[in-house]
């Protein structure tokens, strides 16, 4: 047995496919819904603040997709200079400028997990599964940075601190509260759609490796 | 008022809500605190106030935050302004610059596009710096507002401007080019395409000079028409007219509607043609001159055709202004005569556009013309020609109805149940009556409750359209007398707030109740509209950076955040300046003594409030800039020194250092 034809694992048997096809179509249609609910979560906000102070009774509100940001954004910045915060211009530029690409990247490895029917499979799916997690660290690590990196010739001293990713905070006059956005959320029902997926996957094709394996 | 002739208080159903909710909330704050001293109820028996009194309280009251259901824009009279108040609270909001420079809003203080504006104002080279204003008209589309304009004239020179709603500002003034003075200004058509300018003192047409001897002949009433056009929020000059009447003092004017569409009404007085008493005791004074006769004219102009005459070549010109003059205005048949009660005020056409009301001021009724029978009249050319040969039509034929009021009627508006109220100056009253078919059974008095004092116009909500909402009037008095705390001598007018929301049974004083006096302490308003405030949607701050008011567009020359720069050109200095909390960019300016300054300066806050104000000192420049707002101030930098500008709008924490210097070093 060749290794590609370990990495694609066996190929199922037409009589069994005729005979219990929905145990491997499943997992198949799991992993394409999840790779089309991520595709549809770059159109949607993944984080939402919301700020709230007298001077402003209906509120600001940035909204941040995987790209770009949204809402009273040149408001706050006029408002961040005071307080010596950094622009968000600066922030994460880097995982702006390559987020669309990196989702489309970790649609495609799904969708090339569509054909693989080993263990391998997880190689291409871990990444879709963790990368709700990883953009919250990401964005743990950019409140921190934004808290932490004040500009100290600024007219408005504020104490260092650390934004939390969801819920409540204060900064000067303003409450903030930060919530997940739609895109967000959609991106933690693909992973796990595609964590369930992948025991659905393991579940069908383990008789199929060991029989194979048996045979081997 | 006489509190204790009023009808039973259980049967004014405001009363009963007022007392009731004072009750409930009273019992409710009893048994919580078990204390009477700061309850509603206690608060009531230590100030001694009536139901009448705490029903006023409870309907006028807005918590902080609520906004009025009415906005009325009133005239600001020798301010030369237009007020902005909200009703029922009857809270200013806004005081608009017009014809006068307004310190507050950079009206006139080196903000270039509003200079320029007052400048359109001029008689002559003169700038006129006050102006009498008088009516304000709301535009209107299909004869209902539609809170897109409004329109003011100025009595003492004859002018109107056109102020935009959207950002509430000043757009335009036109002088008349015809005559010196106005009064019956302005009105809109039912569909805003023409704003009337009626006249007032007969003068020479064209500010020309002629000796009193030469009155009959020479001396000339006008009305004109100017031509509005919405797109370009201008009145078009080239494209207006006026019509040359005779030397009688045409007063109010109104535009007819529905029915009468197409027509518009003027009434008039001194169709004696008094002259005034000289030193040598020839002639009486006016006084007794202007309102010898038992009758004056209400003048009827088929406007429709008039607009058709003035672009045909039966027209002169007068001053390069289109003027149709009298005789071709007989010929055409533009023109009519009806006999009015003599010293007329107000001519108001019912809001179905089929009676004329007029109220002679001299005479205690109103009296009530049908368009349809005078229409009839002129078909039947059932008319004498006065001396000036214009077709007096017979009276009779035209009456509908004559009620008595009461005294000194002077001004009718009308609500949504078909009753019309007219103020009544001498009795110091307005008067309830109601109008016959097709608005109710007859014609009759219905009731009147006292003002304080000498009421002049009055306003009901949208009272002067087509469909008038009835629920609040207000009376614009000219004497507040006993009403305030007297600031010296000169006392402030006073709008009265008066609740037309019942039947005219509810109460002895035709259902009205008075619920609330307004001090005008800034110029005499006269008249004012009042529009429900959903129909107006002005800008919260421009719609985008760079917004020029002047073109209501996006001037490509404003400064932007990341171009701002000083030019120089020889002796001419220009500067592209951004501003925003809390700093001017570039803030410190280098100029020499005599250098021409261009001054270019853009908002770039989009903050809702978010204005900050430019202000030189020592040079009387102060310009304020709305959110988004570009504007340019030019001026030559003659004194030497050093300026410190600064924001003269409160605008953040840091608005005292929002600053710069503009330093002028002397030329050698």
């Amino acid at each position: 047995m060749s290794v590609l034809d370990r990495v694609l694992g066996p190929r199922i048997p037409k009589e069994e496919m005729r005979v219990s096809g929905g145990l491997y179509r499943v997992p198949l249609r799991l992993l394409t819904g999840a790779a089309i609910l991520l595709l549809v979560s770059l159109l949607l906000p993944y984080w939402i603040l919301n700020l709230k102070a007298p001077q402003y009774p209906d509120g600001l509100t940035v909204t941040a997709y995987v790209n770009r940001l949204e809402g009273d954004v040149a408001e706050l910045e006029g408002l961040n200079h005071y307080v010596g915060l950094g622009s968000f211009e600066d922030a994460a530029v880097l995982e702006r400028s390559i987020a669309v690409y990196a989702i489309v990247g970790l649609v495609a490895l799904l969708l090339a997990g569509l054909l693989i029917h080993s263990r391998w499979v997880l190689v291409l799916t871990v990444p879709a599964i963790l990368f709700p997690v990883v953009f919250l660290v990401d964005l743990q690590y950019h409140l921190y940075q934004f808290g932490h990196d004040l500009n100290p010739a600024a007219p408005f001293n504020l104490d260092e601190f650390t934004p939390p990713f969801f819920g409540p905070a204060e900064i000067a006059q303003f409450n903030t509260l930060a919530l997940p956005g739609p895109g967000l959320i959609l991106a933690f029902v693909a992973s796990g759609l595609i964590a369930y997926a992948m025991v659905l996957h393991r579940r069908a094709y383990k008789p199929l490796l060991e029989a194979l394996s048996e045979e081997g | 008022m006489n509190r204790d002739s009023v009808a039973p208080w259980w049967r004014n159903r405001a009363v009963m809500v007022g007392v009731a909710l004072v009750a409930a909330l009273s019992l409710i704050l009893t048994a919580c605190s078990g204390s009477n001293d700061a309850t509603y109820s206690g608060i009531i028996e230590d100030r001694g106030f009536t139901d009448d009194d705490v029903t006023a309280a409870l309907m006028t009251y807005l918590p902080s935050g609520e906004h009025d259901d009415y906005v009325i824009f009133a005239s600001g009279g020798h301010s030369g302004q237009v007020h902005v108040i909200g009703v029922p609270s009857m809270r200013l909001l806004k005081t608009i610059g017009v014809f006068t420079p307004e310190p507050w809003q950079g009206w006139g203080y080196g903000n270039k596009a509003t200079d320029e504006v007052l400048a359109q104002g001029n008689i002559g080279d003169r700038e006129i710096t006050w102006a009498d204003t008088h009516h304000p008209a709301l535009s209107e589309t299909e004869g209902d507002y539609d809170g897109d304009w409004v329109f003011i004239n100025d009595k003492a020179n004859a002018r109107v401007a056109v102020i935009d709603l959207r950002d509430f500002e000043t757009k335009q003034i036109v002088k008349n080019p015809v005559s010196i003075v106005d009064h019956g200004g302005t009105m809109v058509t039912p569909d805003t395409e023409w704003v009337i300018e009626g006249g007032q003192y007969a003068t020479p047409l064209g500010w020309e000079y002629a000796p009193i001897s030469e009155y009959n002949d020479t001396y000339r009433g006008m009305v004109t028409f100017w031509k509005f056009d919405r797109d370009s929020g201008r009145i078009l000059e080239d494209q207006s007219f006026a019509m040359e009447l005779p030397p009688y003092w045409q007063d109010i004017c109104d535009a007819g509607k529905l029915v009468s569409e197409g027509w518009v009404f003027c009434n008039s007085f001194n169709t004696e043609l008094a002259t005034g008493s000289g030193t040598d005791g020839s002639g009486d004074p006016f006084e007794a001159g202007a309102s010898a006769r038992d009758n004056d004219y209400l003048h009827v102009i088929n406007l429709e055709k008039a607009a058709e005459i003035a672009i045909s070549s039966a027209t002169i010109e007068v001053n390069g202004f289109t003027v149709i003059p009298l005789q071709t205005s007989i010929d055409e048949g533009l023109l009519y005569f009806v006999p009015e009660p003599k010293s007329p005020h107000g001519v108001d056409i019912a809001p179905k556009g089929d009676y004329i009301v007029i109220s002679g001021k001299l005479d205690p009724h109103v009296t009530v013309y049908s368009f349809e029978k005078i229409e009839k009249a002129i078909a039947d050319q059932n008319w004498v020609l006065e001396e000036y040969g214009v077709p007096v039509l017979d009276f009779d034929a035209t009456l509908e109805a004559q009620v008595e009021v009461g005294l000194g009627p002077l001004h009718t508006q009308f609500d949504d149940k078909g009753y019309a109220y007219t103020s009544l100056f001498l009795d110091s009253e307005v008067a309830r009556w109601s109008m016959g078919p097709p608005y109710r059974d007859s014609f009759e008095l219905d009731g009147t409750i006292g003002i304080h004092y000498n009421i002049g116009h009055l306003v009901t909500a949208e009272g002067d359209t087509v469909s008038p909402d009835g629920d609040w009037l207000v009376a614009l008095n000219k004497w507040s007398i006993d009403r305030f705390f007297p600031p010296g001598p000169l006392l402030p007018q006073n709008f009265q707030l008066i609740d037309i929301s019942q039947e005219a049974d509810t109460n002895e004083e035709g259902g009205m109740q008075l619920l609330y006096d307004m001090p005008i302490g800034f110029g005499e308003p006269h008249y004012a509209q009042m529009i429900k405030a959903d129909k107006l949607s002005p800008f919260e701050v421009y719609p985008e950076i760079g917004w020029d008011p002047a073109t209501m567009a996006v001037d490509p020359n404003a400064p932007m955040a990341g171009n701002e720069r000083v030019e120089r050109n020889g002796n001419e200095v220009e500067i592209w300046m951004t501003l925003v909390r809390s700093h001017y960019t570039p803030d410190r300016i280098e100029v020499k003594a005599g250098d021409h300054v261009t001054w270019h300066l853009t908002n770039i806050d989009t903050a809702f409030d978010a204005t900050h104000g430019f202000s030189i000192p020592g040079y009387n420049i102060n310009v304020s800039l709305e959110p988004g707002e570009t504007a340019t101030v030019e001026f030559v930098a003659e004194d030497a020194g050093v300026f410190p500008f600064y924001c003269s709008e409160f605008c953040s924490a840091l608005h005292l250092e929002m600053a710069g210097y503009f330093l002028v070093e002397p030329s050698e």
